[in-house]
């Protein structure tokens, strides 16, 4: 349980970050937080020459309004998701995640971009930023690009970035009034894995529902976005003949494999009574 | 690899030279001979390991020394004598809220960063903020008194 020998080197800057990835021919891994790095590097499932040591670089911290967005920074910690004030008034959906991360211990060093960056399939931060219709932007030698948080998430920890650019912001767009969060996840104990879990942001327009994003996670290789279920929803009175409904379609948008600990049935059936307890949380905040 | 790393650790500066693969919790207990740390499952899982970094409940193990470097460090032995602890540790005592005592470290860990931040917390706050430690004796109950009393003890203080 020892990581293997590396090299180290902390660097101050973006550019010097990527130009030591270039220097080293991809045997290297960016090191943020470290709370998957580190046990990896233990666990022996990776052995790279050199960690590069990302977590002082400025341009990755901080949490902003900027331009109708708010950014976060790659290197703000899972724990800022519960406490600051910008992301509990403009991005509740954050919030609610949040709290369900691993261990308090883990959220003062884990960090949402190395969240996001991971792809782990049963990570509530991917699916949260599918359903805030977050942007994740990443940096390259080439420089910038933002991509929508539907078209970052690949298949099992597979993303759009390239080997050696850096997640540096996550830009979410503010929730606006009458506008409404929903989280849960089913867990065997609290901090484990979730068997499934789901994150929902909706806004009503008097009783009936404008726009929805629904996205799940642990329910196959990578965070789901319940296309039909939010067909389905929008425009629509949010009754209980409509969440029965929805979770009868939710069989077309989730493809979950039969798994030894549990079968797709099983998973599928687990994902329709969170879907119903998420849509009837839903409705007793519309205002 | 070498590099030169320094850090207060229970208020004490510290330089040493390391191999980057050291983790901060091989570094005080080998090192530093800060024993009170102890290592269970060294994949972040129980706990047993917490310390505080900059003043926060982290994973010792799960932290390599060299990303310690310029932080502040407090272990157990720093908050034990600083006495801030006395009266958790006591409240442990009288509830027999230990068996083996290999947890423990980090579970007093945790209370201390959980009474630092919620001065009156309920039983279900007590157990959440346990979550991330495990006691295989199987002593949760006794833990979750211990705390408890502590809090309401200061509480009672706090309002003399």
């Amino acid at each position: 349980m020892k990581s293997p020998a590396l090299d180290y080197l902390r660097v101050e800057t973006l550019s010097a970050a990527l130009d030591a990835f270039a220097g080293q021919g991809g045997d290297a891994i960016y090191l943020a937080g470290g709370h998957s790095v580190i046990p990896s590097l233990t666990l022996r499932l990776q052995a790279p020459s050199l960690l590069i040591d990302i977590s002082r670089i400025a341009e990755l911290s901080g949490v902003e309004l900027v331009g109708g967005w708010l950014r976060i920074g790659a290197m703000t910690r899972h724990a800022e998701m519960i406490h600051n004030p910008l992301i509990r008034a403009h991005a509740p959906l954050l919030k609610a995640a949040a709290p369900h991360v691993a261990h308090p211990a883990v959220r003062n060093r884990g960090t949402i971009g190395g969240s996001l960056s991971l792809a782990d399939p049963a990570s509530e931060f991917p699916a949260v930023a599918i359903a805030m219709r977050a942007e994740i932007e990443v940096v390259g030698p080439q420089g910038p690009r933002r991509i929508p948080a539907d078209d970052f998430f690949l298949g099992l920890y597979e993303t759009a970035m390239e080997p050696g650019e850096i997640l540096r912001s996550v830009f979410v767009p503010p929730v606006a009034a009458g506008q409404v969060v929903a989280f849960d996840e089913l867990a065997r104990r609290r901090g484990d894995y979730a068997m499934v879990g789901a994150g929902i942001q909706a806004s009503f327009e008097g009783d009936r529902l404008g726009d929805i994003g629904i996205a799940f996670f642990s329910v196959g290789p990578k965070p789901t976005r319940a296309w039909g279920v939010e067909a389905l929803l929008r425009g629509g009175v949010l009754d209980q003949a409509t969440i029965k409904a929805a979770q009868a379609v939710l069989a077309d948008d989730l493809e979950p494999d039969d798994q030894p600990q549990m079968s797709a049935a099983m998973r599928l059936h687990l994902a329709r009574v969170l879907l119903g307890r998420l849509l009837g949380s839903l409705g007793g905040q519309k205002a | 690899m070498k590099i030169e790393i320094t850090m207060t650790v229970n208020g004490e500066t510290v330089r040493e030279t390391v191999e980057p693969r050291l983790s901060l919790a091989d570094f005080l207990r080998d090192r530093l001979g800060l024993t009170a740390t102890h290592l269970g499952c060294e994949m972040g899982a129980c706990g047993a390991c917490l310390v505080l970094l900059g003043g926060k409940a982290v994973h010792s193990c799960l932290t390599l020394a060299a990303q310690a470097d310029g932080e502040v460090i407090e272990t157990l032995e720093g908050l034990n004598e600083r006495g801030v602890i006395a009266d958790l540790q006591a409240a442990f005592h009288d509830r027999n809220a230990l068996q083996c005592g290999y947890c423990t470290p980090g579970m007093i860990v945790t209370a201390h960063a959980l009474l630092a931040d919620n001065h009156t917390p309920g039983r279900h706050e007590i157990r959440d903020a346990l979550s991330g430690n495990y006691c295989r004796c199987t002593g949760y109950e006794a833990i979750v008194d211990a705390i408890e009393a502590t809090a309401v003890q200061r509480m009672g203080e706090a309002a003399e």
